[in-house]
């Protein structure tokens, strides 16, 4: 290890002491072991939302590739992987052939900071031994937690965007034109509405944003989730948002079909494709994970009985499971917005409600710590939205007015 | 130091081929990759140095907004077309860049044969200071303090009170930026905030534009049509 790395300290007690031969076995076993995690539940996930459409529409669905049609996924696998590899004649190669990589790597990076398990249970700090050394049952914990979440999918809008203008061909670069605009509109949302977990937690480190929504909360039955001590509204932003920037129905404009042909990935086949698709269905796993860990509490539970980080696996996967049917309910259920309506509910209601909702956070957390009192704040609160409110309202109608007014001359 | 050297090299080589990419590239997308390449770099190079949030700031304004931008304008502009380098826009261009290098190039070497590199250290023994009480500001020999003397403080310590400084390097920033630097921060607020009224107002057509002179075109039509529905939307 290198010298001033000691400061750094990720939270993982593992990385703290010296480093010797057990360290370093349990960080590459923890590689290992979420990279292969992360390939199955995608390959899984796969096939759920291929299965559980074609239930929601009256079909059977794949069922002749292993039972249940299990293995469906691997199957295209294999048959993708042994296809011809097409270049188009007009591609920019070099940055065509880039592409690919630059939606998947940030894809498996993300997982790398998902809390999976740990002993959360009963006040403890979620840390489990292995191999005699006290760890995370978590790939990485940096300082900065989910601000890098955002960073890597600030990243993943380069696969899209390149992969489009790098075709040479039309459709494709509309896609990706769309692409860019709709993921970077929405990332501001997303941050905005996480920033109320982070002022709720008081931390950005994922571990210690599930450390502290472990406890009980709220009369000591309800869970001291993120959801309920950020009162919903950011969670609900944050889940729309979020389906946004996986580019997930109804927010899939990036492929409509009926518009585009494919979208930024039509010219696309074979490995690159696939690469593509398992970034896509990679990233739909790794957003549910975040989801988990931001609102409902990550990996916490009760253990009952038996070893804790077993349960804390089990409720992990129970939470992300539950998220995952919400993608395919969406998908299988709601049309795809315009492209008006999407810039429309990105800039002018999620942005400044996440916003607000913040500065009404904080005015809680405020009034909570300094001991003022509750009615007055709130009154005041009330009063000074209200009155500013009506102004922009004004504003808004007495330019509407003038416009139309102008037009009048005018036209 | 080993592993932080070998980071260090890689990533200043990535810079600084990005930073000559940029440059000569002829194709404005590959320039605007090369960018990336380097600012990504950079960004790696602040967590080398302990500066995780610099870095992955770095990463979401730059990177994931500002170049994103850029090749957002190129797309929608279709100017993604090899440039022609024979002709020079103004006149006396290339001279002034030349010099104006030059002075830049000056000036930081200036500063860092001037100042002194000790500085750096002792600045960071500074900024320690307050989270890390005890720090020596000198060593036996009565030097100031090295990176690697503050290391071997840092890692003596029990790994509660290391983990805390990790978290503080956020909570630092944070206080500066809302106590000490408060205005400078609201000025530049105010400053973006004006800057996009002021480029939507300019992107703005005026309502009584004069028409254009008839065209033998007969895509005029759709020109005008246009003008008008992007006024409404917009």
């Amino acid at each position: 290890m290198s010298a001033a790395t000691a400061v750094v300290i990720a939270g993982d007690p593992l990385l703290s002491g010296e480093v010797d031969l057990a360290t370093i076995g349990i960080v590459l076993l923890k590689v290992l072991v979420t990279f292969v995690l992360l390939l199955v539940a995608t390959m899984l996930m796969v096939w759920f939302e291929r299965k559980l459409v074609s239930d929601m529409q009256n079909r059977i669905g794949p069922n002749r590739a292993g039972p249940f049609g299990i293995l469906q996924t691997l199957a295209d696998g294999i048959k993708l992987f042994f296809k011809e590899n097409l270049m188009p004649e007009r591609a920019e190669r070099r940055v065509y052939a880039l592409a690919p990589f630059l939606s998947f790597v940030p894809a498996f990076l993300l997982f790398a900071i998902i809390p999976i398990g740990g002993n959360f249970a009963d006040g403890g700090d979620g840390t489990v031994t292995i191999f005699g050394k006290e760890t995370y049952l978590q790939l990485a914990d940096p300082p900065i937690g989910i601000l890098f979440v955002l960073a890597m999918s600030s990243i993943a809008v380069y696969g899209v965007m390149l992969a489009g203008w790098s075709s040479g061909s039309k459709y494709p670069l509309l896609g990706s034109v769309r692409a860019s605009a709709q993921m970077v509109s929405y990332e501001a949302a997303m941050g905005l509405s996480a920033m109320a977990v982070v002022l709720v937690t008081g931390t950005l480190s994922t571990h210690n944003m599930v450390v502290e929504q472990a406890g009980p909360g709220l009369w000591g039955i309800l869970p001291n989730w993120a959801i309920l001590t950020t009162l919903a509204v950011p969670f609900v932003i944050f889940v729309i948002a979020g389906t946004a920037e996986l580019n997930r129905p109804p927010f899939d404009l990036v492929e409509a079909e009926q518009e585009l042909v494919a979208g930024f990935n039509t010219e696309y086949s074979s490995i690159r494709f696939a690469l593509f698709f398992l970034a896509e269905f990679m990233n739909t796993v790794t957003m549910s994970a975040i989801f988990v860990t931001l609102f409902l509490g990550g990996p916490a539970g009760p253990a009952p009985w038996g070893p804790a980080w077993v349960w804390s696996i089990g409720w992990f996967f129970v939470k992300l499971v539950c998220f995952l049917f919400m993608f395919v309910w969406f998908r299988a259920t709601l049309p795809r917005l315009r492209y008006d309506q999407l810039m429309h509910l990105g800039w002018k209601v999620l942005i400044p409600a996440s916003l607000g909702w913040l500065l009404m956070l904080g005015a809680i957390r405020l009034t909570l710590d300094n001991d003022w009192n509750p009615a007055l704040v709130g009154t005041i609160g009330l009063v000074l939205f209200l009155v500013f409110w009506a102004l922009l309202r004004g504003a808004n109608a007495s330019a509407a007015a003038r416009r139309e007014l102008d037009e009048e001359l005018t036209v | 130091m080993g592993v932080q050297i070998v980071v260090f090299a890689v990533c200043a080589i990535v810079a600084l081929l990005g930073a000559l990419g940029v440059v000569f590239a002829r194709n404005p997308v590959h320039s605007a990759l090369g960018l990336v390449a380097t600012l990504f770099a950079i960004a790696v190079l602040f967590v080398n140095q302990n500066a995780q949030f610099l870095g992955v700031v770095q990463v979401i304004v730059y990177t994931g907004a500002i170049v994103v931008l850029i090749l957002f304008v190129i797309m929608l502009l279709g100017v993604d077309t090899d440039e022609d380098l024979d002709t020079e826009p103004l006149l006396g261009q290339r001279w002034a860049a030349v010099i104006v290098a030059l002075l830049l190039i000056g000036g930081i070497a200036g500063i860092f044969f001037v100042e002194g590199r000790g500085e750096a250290v002792t600045g960071q023994v500074a900024a320690l200071a307050p989270i890390v009480p005890g720090i020596p500001s000198t060593d036996a020999q009565g030097n100031p303090t090295t990176a690697a003397g503050v290391d071997t403080f840092v890692r003596a310590l029990p790994a509660e009170q290391q983990q805390a400084i990790g978290e503080q390097n956020i909570t630092q920033i944070g206080e500066h930026l809302f106590t000490d630097y408060v205005f400078a921060f609201m000025i530049t607020a105010a400053l973006l905030t004006i800057a996009v009224i002021g480029a939507v107002l300019m992107a703005r057509r005026p309502k009584r534009y004069e028409p254009m002179p008839e065209l033998e075109d007969t895509s005029y039509e759709d020109v005008d049509e246009l003008s008008t529905t992007g006024e409404v939307t917009g």
